[in-house]
């Protein structure tokens, strides 16, 4: 096609014709290695989560399908089940949701609503800048600050008062250790805050001035131009920011190795110890033998947290994809 | 000169057979005075000590060209400069007796009694209903059958009840963006306010969608005082009682509609409408 193009235009002057052809050697090599890049992601991709799959295969055959709910982990008689970590993973990103999009929307709300203009930037960058902390500093941070913090003041605290109240006070009930599953969420929940948070503040932004404006004309106050209306109007890319925080949160290793206080046990209080997917395999990898049962359970663990995350990270790029194309 | 004013007219009555809408005389109720109003953004001064009636239940159209500040002014009138930093007004603009650039004005109140309809309409995203709905609930507690009746007066005022009484429950994005602005406009009404402002409510919208608007300010001047911003003179020879040309921040002129456009006193004025700039 470039070819045709530009046979024309060069065929009259000889001179011209040398540099012409030296482009048409250099487009398809360009076109070759743009392509080949393009096609090595999407090769990257698959490799990954084939071989995955092929090292869990043999504790997916072992164990079937009962695998994904079994509570048992004990590498002396070679019994794995993902029961206890799925549930921790899962359970640690949702709390951690739950703790951190109130907060976020806060952020988002003053950082489009409230703040003055000087303050939005210091803020906004402030915000942002979470997120360029390293993980192991958060673990480190958890583990000799916040889970002593925890033990002493939170966690009594909250055992005291709402550990007598019927119906949930199960969940804030046992000794408080600190570390467990309570404090994970926490740690998890200010790391996903910033992605959350900006995620939210950026579609905020993006609602026309007018539509606001024809809120307050009738009448709204602040508050209520963002319920009837921003909310409204971003729900879908607000809810696609969240499970961007979500998809970041399950997979969070370091932070969480420090402060779960990994045990295989599902307790019913939040306070309790616990794993996740992520934990567990980076615990567990440096005493699995190559070819063993447990290093195929760890892989067979990371194939499932791979899915899991991709669902998730999916669901946010389809929700936010009106967001992203403009 | 005159000759071409004629002409202009002629237009005007073929244009839908409205040009002799507008009263006679004036109502001598203002509704709303302003006094030596100045206007800044920021250290720019935009509108020049501004005196002008609006008069109650008449249409006040303001012309003049792009940034001449009547846009600027018409966004004092509900205070919807406030939301801005940076933007203020000093002098008097009274409604009710009381001086409405007050800061111990409730803003939430004010605008309830003092309407505005958008350059482009702004249905919110979600049903008919609740589009309307919306706006009562800000400030009234009904029941569901009084909500009902003030839904179907709002849209039946604002001519629309006939084309979405059967798709109340349907999202409002899904109307045509004539159908929209009439949707904000009973919007606007559902809150019973006193004052109507219009923004160029028509300039998004094509010629038919324009005279229905049109034939219902019109209407809607019966019960609601009305202060529209336009760039068509058409529009405003043939919606506005009451005409006020702005120009570079200034009042140049007010004056009965049939009077400035056929014999305007002041020569900018007449350059103005006689098409030489803007």
């Amino acid at each position: 096609m470039s070819q045709a193009v530009a046979t024309p235009l060069g065929a009259p002057m000889g001179a011209k014709s040398a540099p012409a052809r030296r482009a048409n050697i250099g487009d398809p090599i360009f076109a070759l290695a743009c392509r080949a890049a393009g096609a090595g992601v999407l090769l990257l991709l698959g490799g990954i989560i084939i071989s995955l799959f092929l090292g869990g295969l043999p504790a997916f055959q072992k164990f079937g399908i009962e695998f994904l709910w079994s509570t048992e982990w004990d590498p002396v008689t070679e019994v794995f089940g993902a029961g206890v970590s799925i549930y921790g993973t899962v359970v640690t990103a949702i709390m951690a949701i739950l703790l951190a999009v109130p907060v976020a929307f806060g952020v988002a709300f003053t950082l489009t609503e409230l703040a003055p203009n000087w303050l939005r930037r210091p803020v906004g960058t402030a915000v942002e800048l979470l997120a360029a902390v390293p993980s192991i500093i958060y673990g480190m941070w958890g583990f000799f600050l916040i889970a002593p913090l925890m033990s002493q003041y939170v966690q009594p605290a909250l055992i005291d008062s709402l550990g007598e109240m019927p119906g949930i006070g199960f969940l804030f009930q046992g000794p408080p250790f600190g570390t467990g599953i309570f404090t994970a969420a926490l740690i998890l929940a200010i790391m996903i805050l910033p992605f959350i948070a900006a995620t939210m503040r950026d579609v905020f932004e993006q609602v026309p001035p007018v539509f606001k404006e024809s809120a307050y004309g009738l009448g709204c106050t602040t508050w209520e131009v963002m319920k009837g209306v921003v909310l409204p109007y971003t729900r879908v890319s607000v809810a696609g920011g969240v499970m961007l925080g979500l998809g970041r949160a399950l997979g969070e290793t370091m932070a969480v190795t420090f402060v779960i206080g990994n045990a295989n046990r599902i307790t019913t209080t939040l306070f309790g110890p616990g794993n996740t997917i992520a934990s567990v395999v980076a615990l567990e990898f440096g005493e699995s033998e190559a070819g063993s049962l447990k290093l195929s359970a760890l892989l067979a663990l990371g194939f499932i947290l791979f899915v899991i995350s991709f669902i998730v990270l999916a669901a946010s790029r389809y929700l936010l994809r009106s967001r992203l194309k403009g | 000169m005159s000759g071409t004013m004629t002409e202009q007219t002629g237009q005007n009555a073929s244009f839908g057979g409205m040009a002799a809408r507008s009263s006679a005389e004036l109502n001598k109720t203002a509704r709303i005075s302003i006094r030596n109003l100045d206007f800044y953004y920021g250290t720019n001064k935009a509108l020049k000590a501004i005196n002008i009636d609006y008069p109650e239940k008449q249409v006040t159209g303001m012309i003049g060209p792009s940034g001449c500040g009547k846009s600027t002014l018409l966004r004092i009138l509900n205070r919807m400069f406030s939301l801005y930093p940076g933007q203020r007004a000093t002098g008097e603009v009274l409604m009710d007796g009381k001086n409405i650039l007050d800061d111990s004005v409730d803003m939430n109140e004010l605008r309830s009694k003092v309407g505005m309809v958008f350059q482009k309409p702004t249905p919110f995203p979600m049903t008919i209903y609740e589009n309307i709905a919306f706006g009562i609930r800000l400030h009234e507690k009904l029941s569901r059958s009084e909500m009902d009746e003030r839904i179907e007066w709002a849209l039946t005022r604002a001519a629309i009840w006939g084309e979405v009484k059967d798709r109340l429950n349907a999202s409002a994005m899904g109307l045509s963006g004539g159908q929209q602005q009439r949707l904000c406009i009973a919007r606007t009404i559902a809150v019973r306010p006193e004052v109507i402002l219009f923004d160029e409510p028509t300039s998004a919208l094509d010629p038919i969608s324009t005279l229905k608007i049109e034939e219902l300010i019109d209407e809607l001047k019966r019960d609601f005082t009305i202060a529209i911003v336009t760039h068509n003179m058409q529009q405003a020879a043939r919606c506005a009682d009451q005409v006020a040309f702005f120009y570079l921040g200034e009042l140049i002129e007010v004056a009965p509609a049939a009077q400035l456009f056929t014999a305007p006193k002041q020569q900018k004025t007449q350059e103005y409408i006689t098409g030489r700039f803007g």
